[in-house]
C-alpha cells in the first residue's frame, strides 16, 4: 500500500489528475449502465411485469448487450443535416454532465477540484447541457427534432431559475459556495441537515432537477406520443447511446447533488444519537451513495407513476409556482439566518 | 375558501403521493409474467391455431368435398378441387389453405358437416420462405392430413369437450 | 514560456478566431454557436486572471441562458440572406469609415501606451484562502450599494415595461384557465347513476 502511494506521488501532476478522473468516471459509467437496467426492472415491477431477464443471470448482462448492439449499429446521417453539428451535439450533451463531477466532494477532502465557487460551477454545468439538445434538434433538419429542441430549451431555461433560487437558499444557510463546506455545515445528525429548514426548496430543487434532465413527467422534449422521440429522432447507434448516457449521467448528478445539498452528503444520519458509535465503521462515501440511490429510485418511481405534463402547464409550474415559492422561502431563510433559529443557523 | 384549501392541498403534493403509493404497492405485488418459451399459458380446447384434416378410425379421410368451408371462408383462403375417386366416392384432389389469407376465424371448422377440417392448438409455427413457387405458406391436403394424424388424440378430445355447445 | 502564458495565448487565439467566425459565417446559427465558443474562451481567460466568479457567471448567464434564448429565436427565424446582403456593396464605404473611426478611437483610449507593467504594477497574488465571490459581494453591498440598487431598479422597470408592452389580452383568444382546470374534482364532472338492468329485447 505504501509502495502504491509512493508510486502515485512520484507521478507527474497531469497523470495524477487523469488517474483521479478515471477513478471517478469508471464507476460512474458502470452505474449509468446499470441504472438503465434498474430503470427497466423497477418500472417493470411497478407495472406488474418482471422486466429484462434474458441476458445473463437475471438479466444482468442486459446493459452490456445493449451497449454492444448500439456500438455496432450504423450512425445514419440524415440528408441535409448539418453534419458537424449533428455529430458534435451528443458530445456537447455528455460533456457538461461529466464535467460537473470535477467539483463533487465524495468525502471530507475527497474531491478532484476543491474550488470556492463550486455551487456556481455546478449551476453553470447543468445549464449548458441544453446545448447538446438544441444543436441536435436543429442539426437533424427534422421538424420533430426541432420541436423537441425548442421545447427543451424553453423548459430548461425556465427551470434553471427555480433551481438557482433553491440553491441560493442553501447558500444563505451554509454561507459558502464551496460544496465541502456546505456539507460540513450540516453536521450534527439527521435533524441538522438542510432538508428541514429548506423543505420547500428541497422539493422544488429535486422537481426542477427532474425537469432539467427531461425525465418523466417533464419529458416533453422526447414526448413519444406527439413528436416521436423529440430531439434524438434521427440519431442511431453510438450517437444515440451517448445521448442516452448523458441523460442518465445527469440524473445521477442531480440525485447526488440533492443528497449533498439537502441530506448531508457523506454525513452519517445517526450522528449525535446513541447509535453513532454502531455505524462509525461505515465510510462516508457509503452514506453518500445510499442517499443518492434514494433519489435515483425516485426518478424511476416518478416515471412509473405520473403521466406527462401538458406543455403550458410545465411553463406555468416553473414560472408561476416554483419561482415565487423559492423567492418567498429565500426571504424566510434569510430571516431565520438573521434571528439564529434552530441548529442550522449559527 | 375552497380555493385556499385546494392550494394548500396541492402545495403538500397530496395527490402525487397518493399516486406514488399505488405504484409503490404494485412494486411488491406478485408478477403475472410468463417466461414464454419455458412457461406457456394454458390453451382452451376451442383454440384456433394451425389447421388439420382428420380421418375416420379406419384411415379413410373425412372430407367429402362439400365445399361449405370454401364458401363460408370470409378471407377466401380455401381452394378446393374435387373429383369422384375410383370407388365412386366424392373426395378432394386439392385442398389448399393459404395461411397468409386465413384469419383463423374458425368458420370452416363450424361449417364442416363431418368434422374434417379442424383447427389445432398449435400456434408456434413459421415459414422458412414466402416464395410463391415453393408455397411454404400453403397448407396442402398432405400437410393437413399429416397434422391431423399427428394430433388426432388431442383433436378428438377437444371436439368431445365442446360437443354439447355446438 | 510558462504553462499559464501558453494557456492564455491558446484561449486568446481561439477567442479571436471564433469572434472572427461570428461575423463571417453565412449561417446565423453557426455564428451564434461561435459566439458561445468565444464566451467560453473569455471565461477561461478570466479564470486565468483569478476572476473565477465572473468567469463562471459569464458561462452561467450568457452561455446558459441568454445564448439559449438567442439561438431559440435565430433557429426559428427564416432569414433570407439575399435581402440581408443586397445593400452590402452600397453601404460598404460608410461602413468602412465608421469601422476605421471606431478602431482609431479604441486605439487612442485603450491603446498599449495606457497599460503595461510600468503604468500599473502587477497585482499581488491572492492568498490561497482568498474568496473572490465573497470579496465581490462585500464590495457590491457596502461600497457600491446605491449603484447596485439603482441598476436593480432600472432592470425591474425595463422588465415591467417589456411585459406590459407585449402582454395583450385578445378577446377572441381561446386561452385555458389552468388553475380552474386543476380545481375540477371528479364529483363535478362525473355522475354515477344506478339503474336496473334492461330486459333482453
Amino acid at each position: 500500500m505504501d509502495f502504491l502511494i509512493g508510486l502515485y506521488d512520484s507521478l507527474p501532476v497531469a497523470i495524477q489528475i487523469i488517474l483521479k478522473i478515471v477513478v471517478i468516471m469508471g464507476p460512474l459509467m458502470v452505474l449509468v449502465a446499470y441504472y438503465t437496467y434498474a430503470e427497466r426492472k423497477v418500472i417493470g415491477y411497478m407495472q406488474v411485469r418482471i422486466g429484462p431477464n434474458r441476458v445473463g443471470p437475471k438479466g444482468w448482462g442486459q446493459p452490456i448487450a445493449d451497449a454492444v448492439k448500439l456500438m455496432f449499429k450504423e450512425i445514419v446521417l440524415p440528408t441535409h443535416a448539418d453534419k458537424t453539428l449533428f455529430l458534435i451535439a451528443p458530445l456537447l450533451s455528455i460533456g457538461p454532465a461529466l464535467a460537473a463531477w470535477a467539483v463533487f466532494p465524495f468525502d471530507t477532502g475527497l474531491v478532484l477540484a476543491d474550488i470556492n465557487a463550486g455551487l456556481l460551477y455546478l449551476l453553470a454545468m447543468t445549464s449548458i447541457g441544453v446545448y447538446g439538445v438544441i444543436i441536435a434538434g436543429w442539426a437533424s433538419n427534422s421538424k420533430y427534432a426541432f420541436l423537441g429542441a425548442i421545447r427543451c430549451a424553453a423548459q430548461i431555461v425556465s427551470y434553471e431559475i427555480a433551481m438557482g433560487f433553491a440553491l441560493v437558499g442553501v447558500l444563505v444557510v451554509a454561507g459558502s459556495l464551496n460544496l465541502g463546506q456546505i456539507v460540513e455545515g450540516q453536521s450534527g445528525g439527521f435533524w441538522n441537515w438542510y432538508w428541514l429548514p429548506l423543505l420547500p426548496l428541497f422539493v422544488i430543487y429535486f422537481i426542477s432537477g427532474v425537469a432539467e434532465t427531461n425525465r418523466a413527467p417533464f419529458d416533453v422534449a422526447e414526448g413519444e406520443s406527439e413528436i416521436v422521440a423529440g430531439f434524438h429522432v434521427d440519431y442511431s447507434g453510438m450517437a444515440f447511446a451517448v445521448f442516452f448516457l448523458a441523460e442518465y449521467a445527469n440524473m445521477i448528478l442531480i440525485s447526488a447533488l440533492t443528497a449533498l445539498m439537502f441530506l448531508g452528503g457523506w454525513l452519517s444520519p445517526f450522528q449525535g444519537t446513541f447509535m453513532e458509535s454502531w455505524f462509525a465503521w461505515v465510510p462516508g462515501i457509503i452514506w453518500l451513495v445510499a442517499k443518492t440511490f434514494v433519489f435515483m429510485f425516485l426518478f424511476l418511481w416518478f416515471r412509473a407513476t405520473f403521466p406527462r405534463y401538458r406543455y403550458d402547464q410545465i411553463m406555468r409550474l416553473g414560472w408561476k409556482i416554483f419561482i415565487p415559492i423559492t423567492i418567498v422561502w429565500i426571504v424566510v431563510a434569510g430571516a431565520m439566518q438573521v434571528y439564529d433559529i434552530g441548529p442550522w443557523y449559527q | 375558501m375552497k380555493t385556499v384549501i385546494h392550494y394548500i392541498r396541492s402545495l403538500f403534493l397530496l395527490e402525487l403521493f397518493k399516486g406514488m403509493s399505488v405504484t409503490g404497492r404494485y412494486l411488491f405485488k406478485k408478477k403475472f409474467t410468463l417466461n414464454y418459451p419455458e412457461q406457456k399459458a394454458p390453451v382452451s380446447p376451442r383454440f384456433r391455431g394451425l389447421h388439420a384434416q382428420r380421418r375416420y378410425s379406419n384411415g379413410e379421410e373425412r372430407c367429402i368435398a362439400c365445399k361449405l368451408c370454401e364458401a363460408v371462408c370470409p378471407a377466401n383462403a380455401i381452394t378446393i378441387e374435387a373429383e369422384p375417386r375410383e370407388d365412386g366416392s366424392r373426395r378432394t384432389t386439392r385442398y389448399d389453405i393459404d395461411l397468409f389469407k386465413c384469419i383463423f376465424c374458425g368458420f370452416c371448422e363450424e361449417s364442416c358437416p363431418v368434422d374434417a377440417i379442424v383447427e389445432t392448438r398449435l400456434y408456434e409455427y413459421h415459414f422458412e420462405d414466402t416464395d410463391k413457387k415453393t408455397g411454404a405458406y400453403i397448407m396442402t391436403k398432405e400437410k393437413l392430413l399429416a397434422m391431423g394424424d399427428k394430433y388426432e388424440a388431442q383433436l378428438a378430445e377437444d371436439l368431445a369437450a365442446q360437443a354439447k355447445y355446438r | 514560456m510558462s504553462f499559464e502564458k501558453f494557456l492564455f495565448y491558446l484561449f486568446a487565439a481561439i477567442l479571436v478566431g471564433s469572434a472572427l467566425m461570428v461575423i463571417t459565417r453565412r449561417n446565423p446559427v453557426h455564428s451564434a454557436l461561435f459566439l458561445v465558443l468565444a464566451f467560453f474562451n473569455m471565461a477561461a481567460i478570466w479564470l486565468l486572471a483569478e476572476a473565477e466568479f465572473l468567469a463562471i457567471v459569464l458561462v452561467l448567464v450568457y452561455v446558459g441562458a441568454v445564448m439559449v434564448l438567442f439561438l431559440f429565436v435565430i433557429m426559428m427565424l427564416d432569414i433570407d440572406l439575399a435581402t440581408v446582403r443586397a445593400g452590402f456593396i452600397k453601404h460598404l464605404p460608410v461602413g468602412i469609415v465608421v469601422a476605421v473611426l471606431m478602431l482609431v478611437e479604441m486605439v487612442l483610449v485603450l491603446g498599449p501606451k495606457h497599460f503595461g507593467l510600468t503604468k500599473y504594477a502587477a497585482p499581488e497574488a491572492a492568498p490561497a484562502d482568498y474568496n473572490n465571490t465573497a470579496e465581490l459581494g462585500l464590495s457590491l453591498f457596502t461600497q457600491h450599494l446605491y449603484a447596485l440598487e439603482i441598476a436593480a431598479v432600472i432592470l425591474l422597470v425595463a422588465m415591467i415595461a417589456a411585459i406590459s408592452l407585449t402582454l395583450r389580452k385578445r378577446p377572441d383568444s381561446k386561452r385555458q384557465n389552468v388553475t380552474r382546470q386543476h380545481m375540477v374534482k371528479k364529483k363535478d364532472r362525473l355522475k354515477i347513476i344506478k339503474m336496473p338492468a334492461e330486459e333482453k329485447g
